[in-house]
């Protein structure tokens, strides 16, 4: 596919007896940005750190744009901008020193490397303490120099293993906006452990535990794939809560009720289905036939909290 | 050789960016200061030449390159940024050399700071300027070779202590193959032509022999085979660990 920017097939990284990555295969096309998402320890970074060339696979390979890492790494890795766990960097430079190196290293072309570590700096906002050495600099900034040096050469394909973890809100939402604004024309690789990351930047996700890759989708079709199926909120006067409760309870498809909360004379009930059916339409229904009060009726989608620890916990088991 | 320029370039820089730099080239000429006119005897021996001074040399490589070297790998491995460097577009062997090529651009800065001492014994006599330059070429050799087998060894570790200990306990064995007390762990039990191999190994012997003013080929070659040596398996070991 012309789009195409990374295939990953059947990698696998075996230490000792430990199975760390376990035959893991996908693509990432250009624009899209993908999440890489599992429980600490599920195989994320060495997934990442295979596909950019810093360890060799037990078994399979990862292809940047026709380069195979295995027989051309250096091609690969001049493809790709590659933020490491934890960002390490030259704790004895300074930003802009640092970002010289790579640079040049890169091979860039003097008056280019001017233009683009000027360019990064901007889009970072390194400005005010590009002359400090990197040792002295606050968690959040060397992230960010971390992250310059990763789009300092413009790759097609960014690889991010955790770019936001230790950021502040504020931060956080500068790196996802700076992450939004670049998607168009690369193909991103993050990953995370944060949910919310996801729903805020990607347009897939991948779920991995114990190495092995467990769902592939957008963050809505995971949601839509969890076994957990919508629940409603219904909000009724306080002083019926309990009668109505009772009554709904009796309607054909409904598992459990639930009051939430008695707040003002308001309660909200909530109404978990039994099997997979949906009871929105049941629900709704006698709500408008009895006088009961009720207000709202509300769905609530599967959150995908919900979906990550099912799949991670339940069927990724062993 | 680009990619290794700019590595050693970097390298270089992370010396002086920090004190390790002036520290050593204080303690390198202080000390080779004190052996030259206290245990070397510089004045007494009336002498126009520079044997007091070289012949300290090999003892204090021991340490002090070790010190130089004991940081190159295991001090990237420590803080990780191994990972950065190693996933730029550059083959694992421009890293080596560009490390290396920086440490032993530092020793040469060492040595050349030495020069006092060579004007001062042309001011105070005739000394055979041939025999002197042969010996800071050997010199200099000499502590490629050193280092060459620190870097090798920092390779192994994330501890620089680790790389330091060892750095100096294997510098020992190869200064001293060529006398008893390396010969004699031989002797029992090999047949001659090993124990004269292991002999031939000897920093010592091969560096007393430039020193003596006859730059002759083979020990040069024997240097820089040593440094070749070290450099490649330097280069396997960081390739092996990728696979680990």
């Amino acid at each position: 596919m012309a789009d195409e920017v990374l295939d990953v097939r059947g990698l696998t990284k075996r230490f000792g007896p430990l199975t760390a990555v376990d035959r893991v295969s996908f693509t990432v096309r250009k624009g899209e940005v993908l999440g890489f998402l599992g429980p600490n320890g599920a195989g994320k970074s060495t997934t990442m750190k295979m596909i950019t060339g810093f360890l060799s696979p037990s078994e399979g390979t990862a292809v940047v744009r026709g380069a195979d890492v295995a027989i051309d790494p250096i091609a690969v890795k001049s493809r790709i901008g590659y933020l490491p766990e934890g960002a390490p960097l030259y704790g004895d430079m300074t930003a802009r020193a640092l970002l010289n190196f790579v640079a040049e290293i890169r091979g860039m072309s003097k008056p280019d490397r001017k233009r683009r570590i000027e360019e990064v700096i901007e889009q970072v906002h390194l400005e005010e303490v590009i002359f400090r050495p990197i040792e002295t600099l606050s968690k959040g900034f060397k992230r960010r120099v971390g992250l310059a040096q990763a789009i300092l050469h413009d790759p097609e394909l960014l690889i991010l293993d955790e770019p936001t973890d230790g950021l502040d809100p504020n931060q956080k939402h500068e790196v996802r906006t700076l992450l939004q604004k670049m998607a168009p024309d690369k193909a991103i690789v993050i990953s995370t452990h944060i949910l919310e990351e996801v729903d805020a930047v990607c347009t897939r996700a991948l779920i991995i535990a114990h190495g092995k890759l467990l769902a592939d989708g957008t963050p809505e079709e995971l949601r839509a794939g969890s076994s957990a199926p919508s629940s409603l909120s219904v909000r009724v006067a306080a002083a019926q809560a309990e009668q109505i409760r009772g009554k709904l309870r009796a309607i054909a498809g409904v598992g459990f009720v639930e009051i939430v909360g008695k707040v003002a004379g308001v309660a909200h009930l909530t109404v978990s289905p039994d099997g997979g059916e949906d009871i929105l339409a049941r629900v709704s229904e006698f709500v408008r036939g009895e006088d009961v009060g009720a207000e709202q009726i509300l769905a609530i989608p599967g959150s995908l909290d919900d979906v990550f620890r099912e799949i991670t916990q339940g069927r990724g088991g062993h | 050789m680009r990619n290794t320029l700019i590595v050693a370039k970097r390298e270089l820089g992370a010396y002086f960016s920090t004190p390790v730099a002036y520290v050593f080239l204080v303690i390198f000429l202080a000390a080779i200061g004190a052996f030259t006119f206290y245990l070397g005897s510089f004045f007494s021996r009336s002498q126009a030449d520079l044997k007091p001074f070289f012949t300290f040399h090999p003892w204090l490589y021991l340490f002090l390159i070790p010190a130089i070297g004991m940081r190159l790998w295991a001090e990237e491995r420590k803080t990780g940024t191994i990972e950065l460097l190693l996933t730029l577009p550059v083959s694992t062997f421009q890293v080596v050399f560009g490390k290396f090529l920086a440490a032993w651009l530092f020793t040469f800065l060492a040595l050349v700071l030495t020069f006092p001492i060579w004007i001062t014994v042309n001011v105070l006599g005739d000394p055979d300027n041939g025999v002197v330059v042969a010996s800071y070429v050997g010199s200099w050799l000499m502590s490629g070779a050193f280092l060459a087998l620190v870097a090798c060894l920092s390779a192994l570790t994330k501890n620089q202590i680790i790389a330091f200990i060892v750095g100096s306990a294997v510098s020992f064995l190869f200064l001293m193959a060529g006398l008893d007390i390396v010969l004699g762990a031989f002797r029992s039990w090999a047949p001659d032509w090993i124990v004269d191999v292991v002999a031939s190994l000897s920093f010592l012997t091969n560096f007393q022999l430039i020193s003596k003013g006859v730059i002759d080929l083979r020990e040069i070659v024997f240097f820089v085979s040593m440094i070749g040596i070290f450099l490649f398996a330097n280069t396997a070991i960081v390739d092996l660990k990728k696979s680990a």
